[in-house]
Order: structure tokens, then C-alpha cells, then sequence
């Protein structure tokens, strides 16, 4: 009995190496260590009423993008290219037509917006418009208020917005907020 | 002595390959335990569109994806672009009751960052997206994401159109 028991074999382990392998191949190839990113947004909390009038918003703190079912841009009723829209938005933000933005470095022209906190803009697009020319224009836009805001943080404390600390970081979005609304799909024509 | 020494110069010792199971299989566990598999499989074609002024979506428990794009199975579902939920092709009908019940399973304290993304595909028209936000409004789901994936400068975006 003994002997025999002695005499079963034992088993080859050479070959655990080879069996890892395939599996750590097979886990290599299946791993996704993708992050998802995307354009942030926040919506406006639904409601029945239709917005009310626009009264109080003046007219001239309104920047209006349309963009049509052929994806051309009309901005404050002007047709534009996309590579314009990121300056066009930031002189508007920019503009500090009352003065009480101290920090803004705009051309203060009487026609444009007030200050920043005051300044609106609108995208409006046709439901025809694509989603690829959507995001576009819409990146531009958080584009012109990204670049605002870096330079207002170059000159403040030499530094980008994102390397600031988050007291710096309010302070700078205080001074540019950012007020993007997209309305609800309208004819645009086109 | 001096016989012993030449021998031993004469050839290296062969590596001992007795820990490379280990390392393998520390390497499999790593990969094992950081996988994580598709948890969908797509229905409809998804090509993101580019853009530069992206934010990371860090927290992959608190966000719900809903895919828009054009069918793949033509023949079934036919090639206008749809919107799928989980596992099936839905409705904009179904997305407020989907986000609702996406947004119960998350425990309370966490639910102000809920966030949804939209993974939609260039081609799909706005017309679609709009009714999806509107959805998206009724159903308190305020914050979402435009899934992109990034451009390398602003000057590629404007060449395509």
C-alpha cells in the first residue's frame, strides 16, 4: 500500500506559466481603461410655463448664435465662420459696457453687454442642425469663456485656471461666469 | 582551488525561470481585478464628435450612458437613428422613466451629482437630442455630458467643416 502511494507521479507544473500566460493575454486584450469626457452642461429645470418675457433682460446682453439646419452660423444677426465665433463671444463677454467689472480688459462699447455677469448667450438650432456641428459650436463658446478666464489667471496670479487653487478658481469664476443657454429647438429656416 | 574557479568562469549559471509563474500571476490578478467588461453591447453606431474643452467624468457609478446613433441591424430596426437604453433600443418616451429608476439605485447623499451622458453619434440631427433634453428636464436630470473625444487643437475642428 505504502509503496504504492509513493508511486503516484507528480504533477508537472512546468506548464502553470504557459496557462497564466493565456489568461493574462486574454485579461490584456479585454481591459478598457477608458475614461469617459465630454462637454459639461447644465440644464434649466423643467417647466410648464413658457419662459417668461425677456423684459428685463436687455437686449444688448443678449448674444444670439443661431445655427441653421444646413449648420451655417448666424451671430447677432451676421453670418459667421466657426473659427470667428470663440472671438466674437469673448469681446461680447469681454465688453464691460457699464464699467463695474474691474478686471475685464474690454472695448466697453455702449451697443454691447454690460459686464459679465450680465451677458447671456443664446444658442439656438434648428432640428435639423447635426449633433457634430452642435458640439462645435457649443466647445467655442466654452472655449471663449476658458480663455477668459486663463488670461484673467495669467494676470492675477501667473498661473493657468486649472493649476490655481480653488479659492483662486472661484474668485476667476466670479468675475466670468458662464451663462450658456441652449433654447429649445426652434425653425431657424435653412 | 584554481582547477574549481576556471571551471566556474567557464559558463554562466542559467536564470532561474521558478518565480516567472509569480510574476505572471501577479501581473493576471492586476488585470483580472481591473477589467471591467462591456457592460452594454452597442446596438447602434456610435462616432463620437471632437472637441477641446472637455472635463473627465470621473465617477463611472454615479453616471448613466444613453447611446443615440443609427441602428447596426438595419434590417431590423431599420437606419433612423435611435436611442438605446441599457440593453434595448427605447423611445424618447422610455428615457424619463429609465433615468428615474437609473437614478433610485444610487444612494441619496450622492444623487445631487448624478450626471447623464449622452453618447451620440455626429450624424444624429439636434432635432432628437432636444426632445431627449427635454426628457432629461422632466426628469430632474440636470447635469450630462456631451461624450467627445478630444481634438488636438481648435484648428482641426474647423477644418472638417
Amino acid at each position: 500500500m505504502a509503496r504504492n502511494k509513493r508511486a503516484i507521479p507528480e504533477i508537472n507544473a512546468g506548464s502553470m506559466a504557459d496557462i497564466a500566460f493565456l489568461l493574462l493575454i486574454f485579461f490584456l486584450v479585454t481591459t478598457t481603461m477608458d475614461v469617459d469626457k465630454g462637454l459639461m452642461v447644465k440644464l434649466p429645470p423643467w417647466s410648464e410655463e413658457p419662459p417668461p418675457d425677456n423684459n428685463e433682460i436687455r437686449q444688448k446682453n443678449i448674444f444670439i448664435v443661431l445655427v441653421n439646419s444646413n449648420n451655417q452660423l448666424l451671430v447677432e444677426e451676421e453670418y459667421m465662420e466657426l473659427q470667428d465665433l470663440r472671438a466674437a463671444a469673448k469681446l461680447f463677454i469681454d465688453n464691460n459696457g457699464d464699467g463695474s467689472c474691474e478686471d475685464c480688459r474690454g472695448s466697453r462699447d455702449a451697443t454691447s453687454s454690460e459686464n459679465p455677469s450680465k451677458a447671456i448667450i443664446s444658442l439656438q438650432n434648428d432640428r435639423g442642425t447635426s449633433y457634430d456641428m452642435f458640439v462645435k459650436v457649443r466647445n467655442e463658446l466654452l472655449g471663449a469663456y476658458s480663455e477668459l478666464r486663463n488670461e484673467l489667471a495669467e494676470r492675477k496670479y501667473g498661473r493657468p485656471y486649472d493649476l490655481l487653487n480653488e479659492e483662486g478658481q472661484t474668485a476667476i469664476s466670479e468675475v466670468y461666469p458662464q451663462f450658456i443657454s441652449e433654447a429649445e429647438p426652434v425653425s431657424v429656416g435653412g | 582551488m584554481a582547477h574549481i574557479r576556471k571551471k566556474k568562469s567557464k559558463e554562466t549559471p542559467p536564470v532561474s525561470t521558478a518565480s516567472l509563474p509569480d510574476i505572471v500571476f501577479m501581473l493576471l490578478f492586476f488585470f483580472m481585478v481591473t477589467t471591467t467588461m462591456r457592460e452594454v453591447t452597442l446596438l447602434v453606431k456610435v462616432k463620437k464628435p471632437k472637441a477641446t474643452e472637455i472635463q473627465k467624468l470621473d465617477r463611472k457609478d454615479l453616471t448613466t450612458y444613453i447611446y443615440m446613433g443609427s441602428p447596426r441591424n438595419t434590417e431590423l430596426y431599420g437606419s433612423e437613428p435611435r436611442i438605446q437604453l441599457d440593453d434595448q433600443l427605447g423611445s424618447v418616451g422610455d428615457v424619463q422613466s429609465f433615468v428615474i429608476l437609473k437614478r433610485e439605485e444610487i444612494n441619496e447623499a450622492e444623487r445631487p451629482k448624478f450626471t447623464v451622458s449622452i453618447k451620440a453619434d455626429i450624424d444624429v440631427k439636434m432635432g432628437l437630442i432636444s426632445d431627449l433634453k427635454q426628457e432629461l428636464r422632466k426628469a430632474q436630470a440636470l447635469k450630462i455630458s456631451y461624450s467627445t473625444n478630444p481634438a488636438g487643437s481648435p484648428e482641426e475642428l474647423y477644418k472638417t467643416y
